[in-house]
């Protein structure tokens, strides 16, 4: 399943970072991240639930680059 | 601006007054550089504060980090001026960034600003509602007053106006819509109010499909930005561990080999250097910045491009293939010469259009629409269809007879040939030979100056592959230009045809296919890169292409390619000069000619001038 979420990140190599960190996350078959359109998209897993990997995925986010946001 | 902006940039303004009101008073060595760390504090207290964070999450390769160390060492070095400066003009390279950003992502988001806000329903009672557009249902009726955009695909049902595709097309053209006519959304209705029956959800409307593909269209990445990604991920840390050996290495060298100071404070500073020009933003930003900018552009001129990847493709074009009827040529029939013998050559139409007009066949439809009146059947009788060759009626107690050279043979009459491409109605009235009908497909407008532009542009090679007979095939490709043409392929043959195409071209070409979407999507998806022409409103095309024109203008392929070439030349300035500066900074720094100042000149300087580069791939206008 993929679905789409709406982020905020200041610079384009914070969000290269974050895409490597959505990327990383466990439940995330793949993941990408616009900064021109300030998206970023998901691929699931089969069987995972988008809401709790979501959260850790904006954990792992935070850590890399404190300053981003992405709107669940 | 936004609020996080304004507060930077206020930031900024205190900070620099601060530090040239420290420099103009006369000040000593020793508070000079405590009241220093005011302005610095300032304007740096928030990349010092994710700095700490970035260690705390073991991200000492963030850039905040990176100018944390540069500037605190060269404070500490003694350096006060200059680390306060370089931290300055660091945020003040962010805020132009961010700016910049902003701003681009606005303006090209505008250019593609054809998201409908609402739909008015119309109930029974003859009263509207306004709702959201993704609330209405297949099926509803809902009303556009003139100034509105048609928010979702429909027939219309009652009205008629004339609609402005130019958000959809680049063209300013109006086009007419009448009772009956399916319109897309995304149009704006300019006269009359107009009706729609809603043939299509909102998700499934043009419009939506459109932006959707807008939208994701970065996200297929091009080779030269995963380069950039690629590159980043390595630069920082090689710079870096530069930055450490260059610290280290000479002045142990100095005091164990030769025997000399060590300099420790020179070459320490050196290395900050090293440090300040290891940011990769100027890199990562400028690349996908151009990118967009390049698809923002074209979308606006009505060429949707599917992804960066396809951008670079079309930049590389040597080999155009195009699809003849429908592309090149308007695929629709039109009377295109009235030949007579003897008799008037309405009059000639005029019989042709009467004898046929009992039959449904596209011939019949081109004749009854040359012919321009309506029909008076009772002048017509005695009608007999001659399956695949003809018809013969009595016309006005004449007798006529229209259709093929083999009808005319079958009633023994002697008729002259035509050599001309297209489908020829041979015409015999009161038993002789009376002159004949050539009905044939037209080229489209633009499509001989679309041929010269494309061969302008640099493409090697041009081929037309048509499923029309030789001699209509070799006709066409005449009046184009064209010296490359096969002709009778099955849509399974044009495929084989690429296919052997694609094994002749270069290594570092690429193959353009271009077709209207109808019937070769196959091919579409084999060539390199597959253009569909004239795809408003067709989903298949859209679907299938890598790239849509909007409107049926063969001329937008060479400004495609154009565009192309544009905005790949920028992302290549781009890369060579932000790599080229920060390289010629590095070695400069590693010898002590550059300094500091240098260095931030290299990371915000080549920045601020990558991204205002990068813009100028919007511009397409005059391409």
């Amino acid at each position: 399943m993929k679905k789409t979420y709406k982020i905020d990140v200041d610079c384009a190599n914070c969000a290269n970072k974050m895409e490597e960190a959505a990327k990383k996350t466990a439940g995330v078959k793949d993941a990408g991240v616009n900064f021109m359109t300030l998206k970023m998209w998901v691929d699931f897993e089969d069987g995972t639930e988008p809401g709790s990997v979501m959260k850790e995925v904006r954990k792992n986010c935070k850590r890399v680059e404190d300053d981003c946001e992405i709107y669940l | 601006m936004s609020k996080k902006q304004k507060k930077v940039l206020v930031r900024i303004l205190v900070a620099a007054l601060c530090m040239a009101a420290l420099l103009l008073l006369p000040l000593g060595e020793g508070p000079l550089r405590l009241l220093f760390l005011i302005p610095y504090l300032i304007v740096g207290y928030d990349v010092l504060l994710k700095a700490g964070k970035g260690i705390l999450h073991r991200q000492v390769f963030d850039e905040n980090f990176l100018m944390a160390a540069a500037t605190v060492g060269a404070i500490l070095l003694g350096e006060y001026t200059e680390g306060v400066a370089v931290m300055l003009f660091y945020q003040i390279g962010e805020l132009f960034q961010s700016y910049a950003v902003g701003k681009s992502r606005r303006s090209i988001s505008q250019l593609m600003d054809i998201r409908p806000d609402y739909a008015n329903i119309q109930r029974e009672d003859g009263s509207t509602e306004r709702v959201e557009p993704d609330e209405v249902e297949i099926g509803t009726l809902i009303l556009v007053q003139p100034g509105e955009k048609i928010p979702i695909d429909g027939v219309v049902e009652e009205g008629k106006s004339t609609l402005d595709t130019g958000a959809l097309t680049g063209e300013s053209l109006p086009r007419e819509a009448l009772t009956g006519d399916e319109v897309v959304s995304g149009c704006v209705n300019l006269t009359g109010v107009l009706k729609i029956r809603t043939t299509k959800a909102f998700g499934e409307s043009t419009v939506s499909r459109i932006l959707d593909l807008v939208e994701n269209a970065s996200s297929r990445k091009s080779r030269s930005e995963n380069f950039i990604s690629r590159f980043a991920r390595y630069y920082t840390p090689a710079v870096c561990g530069a930055a450490v050996a260059l610290a280290l290495l000479p002045p142990l060298g100095r005091a164990l080999i030769f025997g000399l100071a060590p300099e420790w404070g020179v070459w320490v500073f050196r290395a900050l250097t090293f440090l300040v020009i290891s940011c990769p933003c100027a890199l990562v930003i400028s690349i996908p910045l151009s990118f967009f900018a390049g698809i923002g552009g074209a979308g606006n001129a009505g060429v949707l491009i599917k992804g960066s990847n396809y951008l670079e493709a079309l930049s590389q074009t040597g080999c155009v293939v195009f699809d003849k009827t429908g592309t090149m040529t308007q695929g629709v029939f039109e009377v295109n010469e009235i030949h007579s013998e003897g008799m008037e050559r309405d009059r000639l139409l005029e019989y042709a259009a009467l004898a046929e007009s009992y039959s449904s066949h596209p011939i019949s439809k081109s004749l009854q629409k040359a012919y321009g009146k309506s029909v008076d059947r009772n002048r017509i009788s005695d009608v007999e269809e001659i399956s695949g060759n003809g018809v013969t009626a009595v016309i006005d107690g004449v007798p006529v007879a229209a259709g093929s050279r083999k009808l005319m043979e079958r009633l023994g009459i002697a008729c002259g040939e035509c050599e001309e491409a297209g489908t020829v109605v041979y015409m015999a009235v009161d038993g002789s030979y009376a002159g004949y009908i050539l009905i044939a497909d037209r080229l489209k407008p633009h499509a001989k100056e679309a041929v010269a532009a494309l061969k302008k542009a640099g493409v090697r090679r041009m081929v037309m592959l048509t499923g029309d007979r030789q001699e209509a095939a070799a006709q066409t490709a005449a009046e184009l230009g064209l010296t490359e043409v096969y002709s009778g392929l099955l849509p399974g043959d044009k495929v084989d045809q690429v296919e052997e195409l694609l094994r002749q071209k270069g290594r570092k070409e690429k193959l353009v296919f271009v077709g209207d979407g109808i019937n070769d999507a196959p091919v579409l998806s084999r060539a390199d890169v597959g253009i569909a022409m004239g795809a408003l409103g067709s989903d298949a095309a859209i679907e299938a292409a890598d790239v849509v024109l909007m409107d049926d203008d063969p001329l937008k392929i060479a400004k495609a390619i154009r565009i192309a070439r544009k905005c790949m030349g920028i992302v290549y300035e781009n890369i060579y000069f932000a790599i080229g500066v920060k390289a010629l900074c590095l070695i400069l720094g590693a010898v002590g000619i550059a300094n500091m100042w240098a260095a931030v000149f290299a990371d915000v300087g080549v920045m601020v001038l990558a991204v205002l580069n990068a813009i100028r791939a919007l511009s397409v206008k005059k391409l």
